[in-house]
């Protein structure tokens, strides 16, 4: 009996902590002030996956480009997270409400939506569905919006070889996942370009089916400050929130850092920003604000709408000159380069 | 006289658990407030969606697979071996099983059964590791299954690539194992009003839950894995061999483990793909303490879990934080453990009274 109080209170503690880690960084969503009811005509839903808002990174993305919608548009906007260890079922059921609650167009943040939103879907023959980074389904009322991020990071990567000092430089991936894959693809491709004999040290935080490496700072910190002891001088992230911590460890070892899908200079702390090299963006935010405003004005494209250096949706951020300094010029040749097709940077 | 004994635990578990909800619910009510929430509109909006047929179907499905974990818990428990580890190897159950299922071709029925004796195979096998590390060597049998948990998370990640066990699927980032062919799966159970099932193997959790109380209440073995848990000492000197007792009894545990994931692969994902659900075997330990280790109990318990987790997802779409819910979950754990404890003493206190007074009659 002893035991099973002592665990009791171990259990419950443990799910009050989680329950309080998952309340920081959040605040409950309004409706878009301002606009008279008439231009409310649309109400934008959004679901993420697990970890949502607040990653500083993929779903903050996300998230920056509903509040544009709202802030912009003047729209109702709603966005909900899934829970852990939830089915299929619970995704359904979560578009479901934001389609049958009139929420029109819905946007699904992430491949794991694909098998709920291909049930959904057919359902609702009105309203507008998109998904981020996943094109399985092809449907009349769906938009697959998709991102080379190979491109983005093929930069960054040329960026980091042509940085370093050291000819080390290092990959660190959330959870090891073929969309990650792709990162580590394009940022090795893109070092070599500049430095055929560039070390690059890659290490995922987790594997599948743990996600926790999207959200695990404190293994971002220490990874990072292990490849920093290694020798490395530039790391790049593509760990989700896992990410601000590797930019502690780049901080206090006074190295490189670079960050992934939102401009991370822009969310760093003052002491952190002159350490922030540059950022692979991915721009969920723009994805979504186009896809809303396509919808508004009845210019909706169905299937796959694929988002690259070519049409900004991928790119890579210029917000430390200092740092920069004149690699731009390079990565802007890089890019131009890409654009035209003579560069094609792998995917795996 | 055993009867009347008998019925009075109950009627103690019953009280028990009715105060500690009531507790947990004025814990939930107080947050809200605080936190500017109107308490009596939350509850309401939460059961009227709770009670919508999607949900009960979802609240139904969820339990299912929380009824195996707790199950699974609770013959460890009943023997005071702690397994930590459910999550580990339903996990890995449900993944080498669903790349059986995808691989075999089989005439349905003997399909669906050798699915699932793959799952309760490795489930076992996985918990009988740790079994063997605990009478061989002496490990704690709560560090090595939750070691497990993480070797079991590699070891998936290992088979799940599209090298070994796992297939893309096309235009996505996802990958699974190759999908179930339709003579493995196991048909829905509709529910008037929704378009979701509940799935088929929902049965499987019943069937589980009648084993459980048969083979702790009404076998030999149950009488020695309970005369362990009580005593290790008395239960040695009565002749119970304990380490094969503690390896039968993980190796059992592991295989009902193994059958958490099964009624979501049969009866609704058929492949096991990164979006498997994953920590419903912690989910497990927290219902199996709710439910007392009791098959009964612990159908009511995974019933209430379900339903919380699922009525949850409305309080987000009213601005108000889902995490209200994981408050209340804990408050209803917490309190149910303290509260039992203190009805127990106070029942046997009143029984050793009735006992003296008894006597006493006897003795004048």
């Amino acid at each position: 009996m002893r035991r099973a109080v002592k665990m009791t209170a171990v259990v419950a503690s443990a799910v009050l902590a989680l329950s309080a880690a998952g309340c920081g960084g959040k605040k409950a969503s309004t409706g878009g002030g301002g606009g008279s009811e008439s231009q409310k005509s649309l109400k934008v839903g959004l679901a993420y996956d697990v970890g949502g808002r607040g990653d500083k990174s993929f779903n903050d993305a996300a998230y920056a480009g509903l509040q544009k919608v709202q802030s912009d548009l003047k729209l109702d906007v709603k966005d909900i997270e899934a829970k852990e260890g939830e089915s299929d079922n619970d995704k359904i059921q979560r578009l479901q409400l934001l389609a049958q609650s009139g929420y029109n167009p819905v946007i699904a943040v992430g491949f794991v939506y694909a098998t709920a939103l291909g049930k959904v879907a057919p359902k609702f023959p009105n309203t507008k569905f998109a998904i981020i980074d996943d094109n399985s389904i092809q449907q009349a009322n769906v938009a697959d919006l998709l991102f080379a991020e190979q491109e983005g990071s093929y930069l960054v990567g040329a960026a980091a070889a042509k940085k370093s000092k050291t000819g080390s430089i290092g990959f660190i991936g959330g959870v090891e996942t073929p969309l990650i894959k792709k990162f580590e693809a394009g940022y090795v491709a893109g070092a070599k370009k500049i430095n055929p004999n560039v070390k690059v040290q890659i290490k995922y935080i987790s594997q599948p089916p743990d996600f926790g490496g999207f959200k695990d700072p404190a293994k971002g910190k220490t990874i990072a400050q292990g490849m920093y002891d290694g020798g490395a001088d530039v790391i790049y992230a593509a760990a989700g929130l896992s990410g601000s911590g590797s930019l502690q460890a780049a901080t206090s070892t006074k190295k490189w850092f670079i960050g992934v899908d939102s401009d991370q200079y822009q969310s760093a702390s003052a002491d952190e920003k002159p350490y922030v090299l540059t950022s692979m963006l991915k721009r969920v935010d723009t994805a979504v604000f186009n896809f809303v405003k396509d919808v508004g004005d009845n210019k909706f494209q169905k299937g796959d709408q694929r988002f690259s250096l070519k049409n900004d949706g991928i790119d890579y951020s210029k917000s430390n000159p200092s740092a920069l300094g004149d690699l731009s010029a390079t990565l802007d040749d890089l890019k131009q380069q890409i654009v035209s097709g003579k560069i094609t940077p792998p995917e795996k | 006289m055993i009867s009347n004994l008998l019925a009075k635990s109950y009627a103690r578990t019953v009280v028990a658990a009715l105060v500690a909800l009531v507790f947990a619910i004025v814990v939930t009510s107080i947050v809200l407030s605080v936190s500017g929430f109107n308490p009596p509109s939350t509850f309401q909006a939460m059961f009227s969606f709770g009670k919508q047929p999607d949900s009960v179907v979802n609240t139904v499905n969820r339990a299912a697979a929380y009824y195996l974990s707790a199950l699974a818990v609770a013959i460890g428990f009943r023997m005071n071996l702690f397994n930590i580890g459910v999550d580990g190897q339903y996990r890995l159950a449900a993944m080498v099983a669903a790349a059986a299922g995808g691989a075999w071709a089989l005439p349905a029925g003997l399909h669906q059964l050798v699915i699932i004796l793959v799952a309760a195979v490795v489930g076992g096998a996985w918990a009988a590791l740790a079994a063997i590390l605990k009478v061989t060597r002496g490990v704690s049998e709560v560090i090595s299954t939750i070691m497990l948990n993480f070797i079991g998370t590699g070891v998936i990640a290992f088979l799940l690539s599209p090298d070994r066990l796992a297939v893309k699927v096309a235009g996505s980032n996802n990958i699974g194992t190759k999908p179930i062919a339709s003579s493995g799966r196991v048909p829905g159970i509709s529910y008037p009003g929704s378009d979701l099932k509940i799935y088929g193997l929902v049965l499987l959790a019943v069937l589980a839950g009648l084993g459980f109380w048969f083979m702790v209440n009404r076998t030999r073995f149950g009488f020695d894995l309970r005369a362990t848990g009580l005593s290790q000492s008395a239960a040695v000197a009565s002749g119970v061999d304990t380490k094969r007792m503690v390896i039968i009894a993980m190796a059992l545990s592991g295989a009902v483990a193994g059958l958490v994931g099964m009624p979501q692969l049969l009866g609704g994902s058929y492949s096991y793909s990164l979006d498997f659900p994953t920590g419903i075997g912690f989910t497990g330990i927290g219902i199996a303490l709710l439910g007392r280790n009791n098959p009964v109990g612990i159908a009511f318990a995974s019933l209430l879990w379900a339903f919380l987790d699922q009525s949850s997802q409305i309080l987000e779409f009213n601005d108000i934080p889902k995490e209200i819910v994981a408050i209340t979950q804990a408050a209803v754990l917490l309190s149910v453990v303290v509260v039992y404890e203190i009805v127990n003493r106070v029942g046997r206190r009143m029984d050793q009274r009735r006992v003296a007074a008894q006597l006493g009659e006897v003795a004048a």
